[in-house]
């Protein structure tokens, strides 16, 4: 008993200093604005966005796509860290699935965003039909939204239990609410049964979810006649890109609450390290399918596609392009690839480079190509032949950006974000082992 | 919910008035022959009129000889996803007599209330290659056979109708742009705000004159898509779309596949020959979507392609109508 109360004592949920504080309120200053801006575009149309019957998708699709993207870190971690048993994991499923829940759930609400007419959304369900590949984001994506949230339940269980004894006598108010979501855990062996099965499934289920939302995702654009869409390699594109995207984040929230809730024997620079790893792995995969997208492409010279890569080549995407590609993916190879480059803070600068890289990319996906039609762009004001988002576009973009975060804020300030129960039992384990070895 | 009801009612009069039906084919038959007479003995009204028959000839004959009668009964059994039966319209455009004159371009905008930035029917100043000849290209929906925009579409809101014309139903219309996005031909436009059209009433034949939204899609609203309807509310009265009548060039020609005539208004021409004579083409036929909007190449020109150069605004459509 005497272990937990030192794990409780670490782990258990802290209130936020007076960094947390102001942390929370400008995430939901942003979010406000936000919301104001999208209430503006409601009123005035789509008008207040750059978007034209050219540049018909804009950030907001980029944004939506880059969230679906993020939210694969959940199945990942699931198919690499938790079937596989990897016993340095436990400190960063948690984090992995919250940030899963936050993006799922973001990714559902921005690509409302983007509709000219969010008040017929119901149209979906009564006017459904299967053919088109709106209808079957429209399905995975709750289903998605219910998987990852279950993930990060179940296994909070027993967790939800301690803390409902741990606060039982200082705070009787937050201790019903443990216990309420704790679903009278006592630990019992028959609970601990239904609880290791639940998880078993759940587990195994995400992973067919998430390899599916990742390609219906890719779908959407590769089912469209559009040069640099019109792509058999994009689904598997896609899931390369997304685990860049998803590992990315990860890094960088799993410093940050290491350093701010001071978890550094919990989560240590193995993790880093063996994160690092695994992110140069991906990061070298989704070089891979680059070369494909565009280098064959290039090789072969069709008209079509040899004047999108222009573009991206050397053209007016070019800066952003290379940033992407060297920024986003070439320098975080080089640099992890040796041994001090993983350590936590280097690991915590590259993990942001990748997400920015990521985010951007999403962008270049969009953009682009829907600025090369087949039929040359003629008779249209001259705005039109550019996108870049508005205002409103941004300020929209960035509150949801900002929500995904208050989302993590959140879920990190009231769930252990290391298991506690299951830390204890290793501990319990190594011990265990000490004992029998001397 | 119109086609539930139209069914309902349709169930009702097969069950029930079966009878009354029979009684009703008499009275239409009777009519008719009524009418026939009447128009024999009549006296000409003078007002001459352009049909184009079952074999495709255009004859022009009295309007009086016009029967009322069949055309209200048309307008009962008019589906507006189903179309008009055993009609498969067509369009050519001669790419040869093309001067970007616009005047098609106008008379559409006008017509539609066509009131953003964009328009329905588009003049491309196209050269292929820098060794071959620029031209005018105008282009309107291609109304595919293997509509890209249909099959994307999540809410059934743009369909494909049995005679051939791809339509869209601004009301249900969720606005995402998915169809936009999978046109090959670019030809669909958004209205990114209030359209402000004013009040529109069409004349659609029947006994109340109402806002046409099932016809033509029209009014424009709001965050749905709009774009060329191939003008059914004017097929509908044996007339020509827009663009076809307004050019002086008689660069469009409009018909039935199934009658194997396409006319300008002024020439009547069996389209198999027309197309198997002059070489017609698809735009990018390579990708499937079957349009049924045929070009003739710009050979033989009748027209000089400098002389439309004075026309063409880059940047911007033709004026919008007050
Ligand atoms: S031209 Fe475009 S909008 Fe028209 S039917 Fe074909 S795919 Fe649809
Ligand atoms: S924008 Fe409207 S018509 Fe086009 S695919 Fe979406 S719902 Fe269908
Ligand atoms: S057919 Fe009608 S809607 Fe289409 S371009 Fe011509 S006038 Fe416009």
């Amino acid at each position: 008993m005497k272990n937990y109360d030192k794990l409780l004592h670490d782990l258990a949920p802290q209130k936020f200093g007076k960094k947390g504080v102001i942390w929370t309120i400008s995430l939901v200053v942003l979010i406000v604005l936000g919301i104001i801006a999208y209430i503006d575009q409601i009123i005035r149309g789509q008008m207040v966005t750059n978007m034209n019957d050219y540049a018909l998708w804009g950030v907001y699709i980029s944004n939506f796509v880059f969230f679906v993207a993020t939210s694969f870190v959940g199945t990942v971690a699931v198919a690499v860290l938790r079937l596989t048993n990897n016993n340095w994991r436990t400190p960063i499923v948690r984090i992995a699935e919250i940030i899963a829940v936050a993006a799922i759930i973001m990714a559902g609400i921005t690509i409302m965003i983007d509709m000219g007419r969010p008040d017929r959304l119901l149209n979906l369900f009564i006017h459904g039909r299967m053919q088109s590949p709106i209808t079957w984001d429209v399905i995975i994506i709750p289903t998605a939204m219910m998987v990852c949230l279950l993930l990060l339940y179940f296994p909070l269980l027993p967790d939800f239990g301690l803390l409902h004894k741990h606060y039982e006598d200082k705070k009787p108010k937050l201790s019903k609410w443990y216990g309420r979501l704790s679903l009278n855990w006592t630990g019992s062996d028959a609970q601990k049964a239904l609880q290791h099965k639940s998880i078993q499934i759940i587990a195994i289920l995400i992973i067919p979810v998430g390899f599916m939302l990742q390609t219906i995702d890719a779908w959407l654009f590769s089912t469209l006649y559009r040069v640099g869409w019109d792509s058999t390699n994009l689904g598997a594109y896609f899931i390369s890109g997304a685990s860049v995207a998803g590992i990315g984040a990860l890094v960088c929230v799993v410093y940050v609450l290491q350093k701010v809730y001071k978890l550094e024997d919990y989560i240590t620079d193995l993790h880093f390290d063996k994160l690092g790893k695994f992110l140069v792995l991906v990061c070298l995969i989704y070089l891979y399918f680059n070369l494909n997208e565009y280098l064959i492409p290039q090789l072969t010279s069709k008209k079509g596609s040899t004047t999108h890569i222009n573009v991206l080549f050397k053209g007016e995407y070019a800066p952003l392009f290379w940033f992407v590609t060297i920024g986003g993916l070439i320098i975080p190879v080089i640099v992890l690839l040796f041994k001090q480059g993983r350590k936590p803070l280097p690991m915590f600068l590259i993990g942001l480079l990748v997400v920015a890289g990521s985010w951007w990319k999403r962008y270049l996906i969009v953009t682009p190509t829907l600025l090369h039609p087949f039929l040359p762009i003629q008779g249209v004001p001259e705005s039109w032949h550019h996108y870049f988002p508005s205002m409103h576009e941004w300020l929209i973009t960035i509150g949801t950006l900002a929500m995904a975060l208050l989302i993590i804020t959140v879920l990190v300030r009231y769930v252990p974000i290391v298991p506690i129960q299951k830390t204890a039992d290793e501990q319990e384990e190594l011990q265990l082992n000490k004992i029998t070895k001397s | 919910m119109k086609n539930n009801n139209t069914d309902s009612r349709r169930k009702f009069l097969d069950k029930g008035l079966k009878l009354g039906l029979i009684t009703a084919i008499g009275a239409v038959g009777l009519t008719k022959i009524a009418s026939k007479l009447t128009a024999q003995t009549d006296k000409n009204s003078g007002d001459k009129m352009e049909l184009m028959t079952t074999d495709g000839t255009i004859v022009v004959v009295d309007s009086s000889e016009v029967m009322e009668m069949e055309h209200a009964g048309k307008i009962d059994k008019y589906d507006v996803r189903e179309g008009m039966p055993n009609r498969k319209f067509v369009m050519v455009i001669d790419l040869a007599k093309c001067t970007n004159e616009l005047k098609c371009q106008s008379s559409c905008n006008t017509n539609h209330f066509v009131t953003g930035d964009h328009s329905w029917l588009k003049v491309y100043k196209m050269q292929e290659d820098t060794d071959t000849a620029p031209y005018w290209m105008p282009t309107t929906c291609m109304h595919c056979d293997q509509p890209a925009c249909v099959t994307v579409c999540p809410v059934d809101a743009t369909f494909k109708r049995r005679d051939g014309l791809v339509l869209i139903d601004t009301e249900r219309c969720i606005g995402c742009r998915f169809c936009m996005a999978a046109c090959p031909y670019s030809t669909r436009v958004f209205n990114w705000s209030e359209p402000n059209q004013g009040k529109i009433i069409m004349d659609m034949g029947d006994e109340t004159n109402r806002p046409a939204a099932e016809y033509a899609g029209l009014p424009s609203i709001k965050g749905t898509v709009d774009k060329c309807d191939f003008c059914p509310h004017k097929i509908k009265e044996n007339e020509l779309p827009h663009c076809v009548t307004a050019c002086p060039n008689g660069v469009f020609y409009f018909g039935d596949k199934y009658e194997d005539t396409v006319t300008n208004g002024e020439e009547t021409l069996v389209l198999s020959k027309l197309l198997a004579d002059k070489h017609g083409y698809r735009l990018m036929e390579g990708l499937g979507t079957k349009p049924n909007v045929y070009y003739l190449p710009p050979v033989d020109r009748l027209g000089d392609f400098e002389e439309g150069l004075e026309r063409y605004t880059e940047f911007k459509s033709v004026d919008k109508p007050k």
